[in-house]
C-alpha cells in the first residue's frame, strides 16, 4: 500500500529507543475522524427522531427549537458523510481498478474476508473458552473487517433509505408505494443497529477491552510501538520482517500533543457514544 | 322624596350604619347611572319620610325586573347567598347599561366580573367552582377581548347566557354537548356548516353524542389558535382517544416522530389530511383522503407528490403480516439482522473481556497489555 512507503525513514531515530510503526496514514485518520464526528452527529440527532416520544428527546428538541433544527443538523452530517463515503469508494476504485494496486481486493492486507478470518474467528472463540492458543492476526483482524463492512453496508442502506425519505416524491418515480413506508423501517432499524453496534461492540473490541483500555491511540497518532505491533498483529509483523519490508513502515514516536489531543477527542467521542447508548437503551426498553 | 333630601345625609362619605357598613351614596355617579332618574324610595320602598327606621328592607330588583328575576331563579345562580343582582351588575348605586364602559356587564368587563368568583383567587376553590377564568383569559377569545378590546370576541355570556345560565348537563343549556355546535355557530357559522357536513356533525345531529363537538378538540375555555404550536401538539391524542388503532399506526410514522418533537409543527396531524371539520369517510368522493384526491392532499405539503408517491400508507401497520406483507417482512428482516448481529457480538465480546481479565489476573503474557 502506498502509505507504507510514505512513512519517514528512521535515520534520525535514536537507537535503543522503542521503534514506532505506521498503521494509518493521515488521510485514513482524517477519514476516521470525519466518520466518527458525523456518526455522533447523526446518532445524536437521529435518536431523538426515532424515540421522539421520550422525555429526553422532547427536552432536546425544545432546547434547539424543535425538529427543524434537529433534522437540519441530521441532513448536514449526512451530506458530509456521503461525501466522505464517495471519496473513499473513489479511492478504492482508483487504487484497485485504475491503478491495479495489489492487496486492495484480496491478499493479506485486504479488507475482504478470507479463509484465515474464518479460522481466526473459531480459534479466537476456542481461546476465549480456554480450548486453544490465541490466534495471531494479520493487518486487519476479522472483527476489524466486520467493523469496516458493517459501516460500509450501513452507509449504503441508511444513506439510500435516508435520501429516499428526504426526496420522497423523486424516489417515488421509480420505487413502489410500499417502499416509502419500508425506508423508514429500514432507516431506523439499521440506524439503531449501527448505534448499538458502534457504541457497545466497536468501543469495547477496539478501545475499552483490557488490551487497549482506555482507547487504542493508533487511530489518532497513526503509529504504534513495535511491541504493540508485534503483539497485536503478529502475522503482519512477521510477514514484513520476512519480506524485509519492516523498515519501510517505520514511523516516529508520536508528539505528546498529538497523543493528548487524541486522548481528549477520543474520550469525548466515547463519552458521547456511551451517553447515547444509555439513552437509546432506556428509550428502547421504555417504549 | 327627592334624591336631594336623602343626599343631605347620605352624601357624607363617612356615613355608617349601626353595624359599621358605609351607607354613603355618590350623588353624581348615581345621577349618571341607569337608575339615576329614579327617586331613592323607588327601590327603598319602605322609606317614605325622615327619620327612617335603622333597619330597612333588602331592595327587590324583581319588582321591575321580573323577567330577569324569573330566569335567574331557574339558573345555576339561583341560590346565591349574596345579592344575586349586584354580584354581577356591581355596586347598587352605580349600575350602568351593559353597552356603557362603566358597566360591570359591559362585554369587555364580563370576564373580570365572572372571574371574581370563577377565578383562581381562592373564591372558586372555596365555593368548589371550576377555575375557568385563567384558561379563558389566555385563550384566543380572552386575548382578543382583553388585548384587542374586540367587542365581538366571545365572553362568558356569549356561550353561557346571562340570567338563565344552566349546567352543561342540562339539555336546555347552550353548553350541553349536543347544543355546542349551534352555540359556537352563533359566531362561527361557516365552520359549523362545514362541521355538519362531516361525519362528526352528522353523528351528533343523529343524536350520537359520543362524536366530538367543537369543545372536544378545541377545549371549552383554553381555546387556542388552531395553527399555534400548542394546539397542534395537543390535538392528535384527542383524535387518538377514539381512533386508537389509527393513532397507534400514525405514531409509527415519520409524521408522528417529527410531530412529537414540537418546534416547527407543520408535520401532518390528523386534520391536515382528513380535514378538521368536514371530516368524510375515505369512500366519499369529496373526502380529502379519497384515492382520487390524494395527490392534491399530499401535495399541500409535499411539492411534486405524484400518483406513485401517494401509495405511501400514512397508517401502515408493519406488525401485521396480512395488512402489509412487504413491510412486515422488511421489518422482520431488519429485526432479525439487528438481534442476530448484536447477540453474536455481545457473546463474542463478553467472552473476550472475561478471557482478557482472566489472563491479566494470571499475569499471562498472552493477555497482557497490547493483547
Amino acid at each position: 500500500m502506498p502509505e507504507v512507503q510514505e512513512a519517514p525513514a528512521q535515520s534520525h531515530m535514536i537507537t535503543k529507543k522503542e521503534r514506532y510503526f505506521v498503521r494509518f496514514t493521515r488521510a485514513q485518520r482524517t477519514m476516521h475522524a470525519v466518520l466518527f464526528s458525523t456518526f455522533l452527529g447523526l446518532a445524536a440527532t437521529g435518536l431523538p427522531l426515532r424515540f421522539s416520544e421520550s422525555i429526553w428527546a422532547r427536552r432536546l428538541a425544545s432546547e434547539v427549537g424543535g425538529f427543524g433544527a434537529i433534522l437540519f443538523f441530521h441532513k448536514l452530517c449526512a451530506i458530509v458523510l456521503t461525501v466522505a463515503f464517495v471519496l473513499h469508494v473513489k479511492e478504492i476504485f482508483t487504487r484497485g481498478i485504475m491503478n491495479r494496486e495489489k492487496g486492495i481486493f484480496w491478499g493479506a492486507t485486504s479488507m475482504v474476508a478470507n479463509w484465515k478470518d474464518v479460522k481466526d474467528l473459531f480459534a479466537h472463540f476456542r481461546w476465549f473458552l480456554g480450548l486453544g492458543t490465541k490466534p495471531k492476526f494479520e493487518r486487519y483482524a476479522y472483527w476489524e473487517k466486520f467493523d469496516y463492512w458493517a459501516v460500509f453496508w450501513g452507509m449504503i442502506v441508511i444513506g439510500f433509505s435516508g435520501y429516499a425519505m428526504w426526496f420522497a416524491p423523486f424516489f417515488a418515480h421509480f420505487l413502489p408505494g410500499w417502499a416509502l413506508n419500508a425506508v423508514l423501517v429500514i432507516h431506523s432499524e439499521e440506524g439503531l443497529l449501527a448505534i448499538l453496534f458502534i457504541f457497545s461492540i466497536h468501543f469495547v473490541n477496539t478501545h475499552l477491552r483490557p488490551g487497549s483500555f482506555p482507547m487504542d491511540m493508533v487511530i489518532f497518532t497513526g503509529v504504534e510501538s513495535e511491541e504493540e505491533f508485534k503483539h497485536k498483529r503478529t502475522v503482519e509483523y512477521e510477514r514484513l520482517a520476512a519480506e524485509g519490508k519492516l523498515e519501510s513502515r517505520l514511523g516516529e514516536k508520536p508528539a505528546s500533543w498529538l497523543v493528548n489531543f487524541g486522548r481528549v477527542v477520543g474520550t469525548i467521542a466515547i463519552t458521547i457514544g456511551i451517553v447515547l447508548l444509555v439513552l437509546t437503551l432506556t428509550a428502547y426498553f421504555g417504549e | 322624596m327627592a334624591q336631594a333630601d336623602c343626599l343631605a345625609c347620605h352624601a357624607d362619605k363617612g356615613l355608617q350604619d349601626a353595624a359599621g357598613h358605609n351607607i354613603s351614596v355618590d350623588g353624581d355617579t348615581f345621577g349618571q347611572s341607569i337608575h339615576g332618574s329614579l327617586g331613592c324610595n323607588a327601590c327603598h320602598t319602605d322609606i317614605s319620610a325622615y327619620p327612617h327606621p335603622d333597619k330597612i328592607a333588602k331592595v327587590k330588583c324583581e319588582t321591575c325586573h321580573a323577567g330577569q328575576a324569573s330566569e335567574l331563579a331557574g339558573s345555576v345562580h339561583s341560590n346565591s347567598d349574596d345579592h344575586p343582582c349586584t354580584s354581577c351588575h356591581g355596586v347598587a348605586h352605580s349600575i350602568f347599561p351593559k353597552d356603557d364602559k362603566r358597566s360591570a356587564v359591559y362585554a369587555l368587563n364580563v370576564p373580570k366580573t365572572c372571574g371574581t368568583c370563577h377565578g383562581h383567587d381562592g373564591m372558586a376553590e372555596k365555593h368548589g367552582l371550576p377555575t375557568v377564568f385563567p384558561s379563558y383569559i389566555d385563550s384566543i377569545h380572552g386575548s382578543a377581548l382583553t388585548k384587542e378590546g374586540l367587542l365581538v370576541a366571545a365572553n362568558c355570556n356569549s356561550c353561557h347566557g346571562s340570567h338563565h345560565i344552566l349546567s352543561r348537563k342540562d339539555p336546555k343549556s347552550p353548553t350541553f354537548k349536543a347544543n355546542i355546535p349551534q352555540t359556537c355557530g352563533k359566531c362561527h357559522a361557516g365552520i359549523t356548516a362545514n362541521y355538519f357536513e362531516g361525519v362528526h356533525g352528522k353523528a351528533v345531529a343523529a343524536g350520537k353524542t359520543d362524536a366530538p363537538v367543537c369543545s372536544d378538540c378545541h377545549t371549552a375555555h383554553a381555546i387556542e389558535q388552531p395553527t399555534a404550536a400548542g394546539f397542534r401538539m395537543q390535538s392528535t391524542p384527542i383524535c387518538g382517544s377514539c381512533h386508537k388503532d389509527k393513532f397507534s399506526t400514525y405514531r409509527d410514522t415519520f409524521h408522528s416522530q417529527l410531530g412529537a418533537l414540537g418546534g416547527y409543527v407543520e408535520t401532518a396531524r390528523c386534520w391536515d389530511c382528513h380535514e378538521a371539520h368536514d371530516v368524510r369517510p375515505k369512500s366519499d368522493p369529496h373526502s380529502t383522503v379519497n384515492t382520487a384526491n390524494l395527490v392534491a392532499t399530499c401535495g399541500r405539503c409535499h411539492a411534486g407528490a405524484n400518483v406513485s408517491f401517494v401509495q405511501y400508507q400514512p397508517h401502515a401497520n408493519a406488525r401485521v403480516r396480512k395488512l402489509n406483507p412487504a413491510l412486515y417482512f422488511v421489518r422482520l428482516f431488519m429485526n432479525l439482522l439487528l438481534i442476530g448481529v448484536l447477540t453474536f457480538f455481545v457473546i463474542h465480546t463478553v467472552l473476550w473481556l472475561i478471557r482478557s481479565r482472566y489472563d491479566l489476573s494470571k499475569k499471562n503474557a498472552d493477555g497482557g497489555p497490547n493483547a
